[in-house]
């Protein structure tokens, strides 16, 4: 890390207040601020939460990649466990979006998934394509030989972020919502602060959670090496 | 409660939720390394005594 990010590096403690002062905020301008969606009605509020979390997912799983990028550019071994706690958060919001928009989809459609919708099938595919990644990487020993299949594995991944993203806009026919087009999105007013909080509250737990993840992987590993030492 | 204020929390209460046993599972690796910090610190006190013990007397003057 240079001088300059250590430098400008938030404290551990800061983000954790952060994030508790963003979801408690992102939560109050859920129910108590944001209208009733004219058409779906209260069951609308879920969308604060899994579409912010959707997108943080994205973004864990494309930092994932970028780490991948940097470990075989470099060969910097700190890329490589960077790259796998972004993954591992990728995969943990992940599920949360995939259980988030069951939920939604059995009070809209009345079924908990349907096989039918690209969306939904690509979101799945882009999932279980990160879950593998812990197989790929518990299956091979520790060393660089580890780092350098995982990083290859996690930069294939990121090729289906755009594709899971478009997925819906390409689809001529569909029944999950795209809110999101090129004029921009398809709400105002209190829906949109309240969307934009939510999403910066998602965004910075997401970072929180990946810090603390980090240093624990840090002091595991130095623990390691001092009882190889002392051994 | 109507059943899509139902589905709501049950959607909002599994983010809290895995949220927690996250925080939970995180907590756990913690105490491990507490302890085998403990461990190590442990060790490295024995071996220092040992070393000491080992030394012998020099003479002075």
């Amino acid at each position: 890390m240079t001088e300059v990010a250590r430098r400008y590096r938030i404290s551990l403690p800061t983000l954790a207040a952060a994030s508790l002062v963003l979801v408690t905020l992102a939560l109050a301008l859920v129910f108590f601020v944001a209208p009733n969606d004219a058409d779906q009605g209260f069951s609308q509020r879920i969308f604060y939460f899994h579409v912010s979390i959707a997108i943080t997912a994205y973004f864990c799983f494309g930092l994932g990649a970028w780490k991948a990028l940097v470990h075989l550019w470099k060969r910097d071994p700190r890329a490589d466990l960077e790259s796998y706690v972004a993954v591992h958060q990728g995969v943990i919001f992940g599920s949360l979006v995939l259980i988030t928009g069951s939920i939604w989809a059995k009070i809209s459609w009345g079924h908990w998934w349907l096989w039918s919708e690209d969306q939904l099938v690509l979101f799945l595919v882009l999932f279980l394509f990160y879950a593998a990644y812990f197989m790929l990487r518990y299956s091979v020993d520790p060393g660089p030989q580890r780092a350098n299949f995982s990083a290859v594995y996690a930069l294939f991944g990121v090729v289906l972020i755009p594709v899971s993203f478009m997925a819906i806009r390409l689809a001529k026919q569909a029944i999950h919502p795209v809110v999101f087009t090129l004029q921009g999105p398809k709400f105002g007013g209190w829906i949109l602060v309240t969307y934009c909080v939510a999403q910066v509250a998602m965004l910075v737990l997401a970072y929180t959670l990946y810090r603390v993840e980090l240093a624990g992987k840090r002091v595991d590993a130095r623990v390691r090496e001092l009882k190889e030492v002392l051994a | 409660m109507t059943t899509a204020e139902t589905y709501v929390t049950a959607a909002y209460c599994a983010v809290f939720a895995i949220v927690l046993v996250y925080v939970l599972i995180i907590a756990l690796k913690v105490q491990r390394l507490e302890r085998e910090v403990d461990e190590l610190a442990g060790r490295a006190a024995a071996r220092e005594a040992e070393s000491e013990e080992r030394r012998e007397p020099a003479v002075v003057g």
